[in-house]
């Protein structure tokens, strides 16, 4: 049994890690390219968002090097998400391919279910075993997440163009080969080495524009889909944070309910002047981070969503209120296969300015007050 | 000692458009020609035709914007090169000072800025949708055997313009068919026709924005004046069209060409009008070095690259 599973962004170094430590076979699919998306598209609905086309092209690609079995999250809730395992199963047996999909739903509760999942694409393996996989995982995406925390802000001052994302590539490169506890632990220390390498001299006064990435969890990870702008805007001179990193989309999604962390229930109260209900998906959280960002002072906030994706389109309409009570400004951008990336640079460029000269002006007259 | 002038170029999917200002920002020279899918012709082309009017003058600073800004950028030599929508607002500003909403409809993309106290504070583009830019305008004009010139004319003797469904440029079309052999008159369908596209624009581009008067509609559609009449009764305040309303993204590169060699000093990079005659030249080729065959661009002079780009990686962006 060879186990694949869809790309979102750096997930594949904890998932790789945390099967190959429960004794699985792995193949990691091509990271996603052009051809991907292309495969992608032609075999799904023309109105499913982005992350169900690109996870297709991504099981092809994976079963074309010998995959055979598909590991895929479930959902609940109002976003389509939910659904796409039970839909890409049925669009996989169509076009002919012979594998196993196992879903894996969302606790609820209920730990027993995910485990028996696991069970089937792993085998029966004694408690410790499980224990001391889950545990390398962990510990890689931690350091995944500590990785990419360190090159947006390394970004903004690198010495050479490129230079914060070649070592991040280099970094990441460590940590997934790592096979212990300890190896990670080093990984990360060289990592981050490396990062701090690739600053410019006198990094320490710059004060870069900060700008925060807010909106859906897999266009947000998922630097192919979303033409870098991660990337762009750091070598436009911005440190960006996001709202959501892998670590916490695992702790929020995975073990929530389960291990009762109720921690990062933050974005909720604050989204709370302005959307009460659950929509599904991320909605909540990119009003409830765009409020966060606000109130830490950054220079501005950029949604990212699928194209026709439900949640974020009710909260990209709640978003103009939040902007012009908080005084913060916001751009959303939609991406689906047809995004171009000179239309996303354009735009991404005209936010910078707009930031960049709105922070001259404040310097010359202290900053501004919230309208509304 | 000579004036001073700053060139500013735009260049866009339909117009490529060339200014020359003066120190004081004036306009002192315009030039609005086709693009015709061919950038570095009509570059070279619009500057022999300001040589005549340049000799004499200082080249203090030159500005690129439009699609084409980094090619623009890369074959003048330019000291900026910055993005439409900032180059926009800068230009509106100016001419406007208190302008607190622009619109801005071209060839094939439109796009709304709010600005507070001359500074942007938001802004869209168009994404989906080209409905109502100016290749469609063209289009419909050529389809009822209008000149586009007189389009605006037409729509503004209208009484009872038609409703026409302006969700899309495509069923747009096939709705004004349907008018046509329903009888109504060609004056009201027109007009029917710059309200649908003005609503399109308002639901879309304009969405979630606070469009405030006053209102500066520039961008070659703003010469349309039933396009101007129907933003007018659909907002319900004035909207003004500025007097260089077609070179507006060309006159905001001069200016901020002219700020950035305030900010960073020195002598534009310029490369001077004789080095326009020289062979430029674009060729392609495809990366192979990963499944995204990114088509990289090469930018010679005569034989040498002086530019290269289109990897998604940034690999070849170096040479």
């Amino acid at each position: 049994m060879k186990v694949t599973f869809a790309h979102m962004g750096n997930l594949y170094i904890t998932v790789k890690a945390l099967l190959e430590g429960l004794g699985a076979e792995v193949v990691v699919p091509p990271m996603p390219s052009k051809r991907t998306l292309s495969i992608g598209s032609r075999h799904s609905p023309e109105f499913a968002c982005l992350p169900l086309k690109v996870n297709i092209g991504n099981y092809i690609e994976a079963m074309e090097i010998g995959a055979d079995t598909i590991a895929m999250a479930g959902g609940v809730g109002p976003c389509r998400f939910g659904l796409y395992g039970e839909v890409q199963r049925e669009i996989l047996k169509g076009l002919g391919y012979e594998f196993e999909m196992i879903i894996i739903e969302p606790p609820q509760g209920r730990l027993r279910h995910v485990l028996q999942q696991v069970g089937r694409l792993v085998g029966r393996n004694p408690v410790g075993r499980y224990v001391s996989a889950a545990r390398l995982a962990w510990a890689k995406m931690m350091a995944v997440d500590e990785l990419e925390r360190s090159v947006q802000r390394v970004r903004p001052v690198e010495g050479r163009r490129g230079a914060a994302t070649a070592a991040l590539a280099s970094a990441l490169r460590l940590v997934d080969e790592a096979a212990s506890m300890a190896r990670v632990k080093r990984a990360l220390g060289e990592g981050q080495e490396m990062l701090l390498d690739a600053r410019a001299p006198g990094a320490d006064s710059s004060d870069p524009p900060r700008i925060g990435i807010v909106g859906e969890v897999y266009v947000v990870l998922e630097p192919f889909v979303n033409c870098d702008v991660e990337r762009r805007l750091g070598e436009m001179g911005v440190l960006v944070e996001r709202s959501i990193y892998i670590g916490d989309w695992v702790r929020e999604h995975l073990f929530k309910d389960v291990l009762r962390l109720r921690k990062g229930r933050k974005p909720y109260d604050l989204a709370k002047p302005y959307l009460r209900h659950f929509v599904g998906g991320h909605g909540v959280e990119t009003v409830g981070s765009t409020v966060e960002y606000a109130r830490q002072r950054f220079d501005g906030v950029i949604q990212l969503a699928p194209f026709t994706c439900m949640p974020e389109i009710v909260a990209q309409d709640v978003l103009p209120a939040v902007s012009r009570d908080l005084g913060i400004p916001v751009m959303t951008l939609v991406f689906d296969e047809h995004s171009s990336d000179a239309g996303v640079l354009t735009r991404l460029e005209a936010f910078v300015d707009l930031v960049e000269r709105s922070r001259r002006r404040q310097s010359m007259t202290g900053p501004p007050r919230a309208r509304g | 000692m000579s004036e001073k002038a700053y060139l500013g170029v735009d260049v866009g999917s339909v117009s490529t458009n060339l200014v020359l200002l003066d120190e004081r920002g004036d306009v002192v020279e315009k030039l609005y020609l086709r693009t015709r899918g061919e950038p570095i012709a009509v570059i070279q082309e619009g500057m022999r035709a300001l040589a005549p009017v340049a000799i004499g003058m200082e080249m203090a600073g030159v500005g690129t914007t439009g699609s084409g800004r980094r090619l623009a950028g890369v074959i003048l030599g330019a000291d900026c090169v910055k993005n439409e929508i900032t180059a926009h607002a800068v230009a509106s500003a100016r001419v406007v000072p208190d302008v607190r909403t622009v619109i801005e409809i071209g060839g094939q993309d439109s796009k709304i800025i709010i600005l507070r106290d001359g500074a942007v504070l938001d802004f869209a583009m168009n994404t989906v949708c080209a409905a109502g830019t100016g290749s469609f305008l063209d289009q419909q004009a050529a389809r009822l055997g209008v000149p586009i010139e007189k389009f605006g004319e037409l729509a503004l003797m209208s009484a009872t313009p038609v409703r026409i469904a302006g969700r899309c440029a495509v069923f747009a079309e096939s709705d004004m068919i349907h008018k046509q052999q329903m009888g109504h008159r060609m004056e009201d369908i027109v007009a029917g026709l710059c309200e649908a596209l003005v609503r399109n624009y308002l639901n879309n581009v304009g969405k979630g924005k606070d469009i405030q008067p006053p209102v500066v509609f520039q961008g070659g559609v703003a010469a349309n004046a039933g396009m101007r009449a129907a933003f007018e009764k659909a907002l319900g305040t004035p909207v003004a069209v500025p007097e260089h309303y077609n070179v507006m993204g060309a006159i905001g590169a001069a200016l901020l060409a002219a700020e950035e060699i305030e900010r960073r000093g020195g002598p534009s990079r310029f490369r001077g009008f004789q080095a326009l005659d020289m062979d430029y030249s674009a060729s392609s080729f495809e990366c192979k070095g990963c499944p995204n065959l990114c088509e990289v661009v090469n930018i010679r002079m005569g034989h040498e690259v002086i530019a290269r780009w289109g990897s998604r990686c940034g690999r070849w962006d170096s040479f």
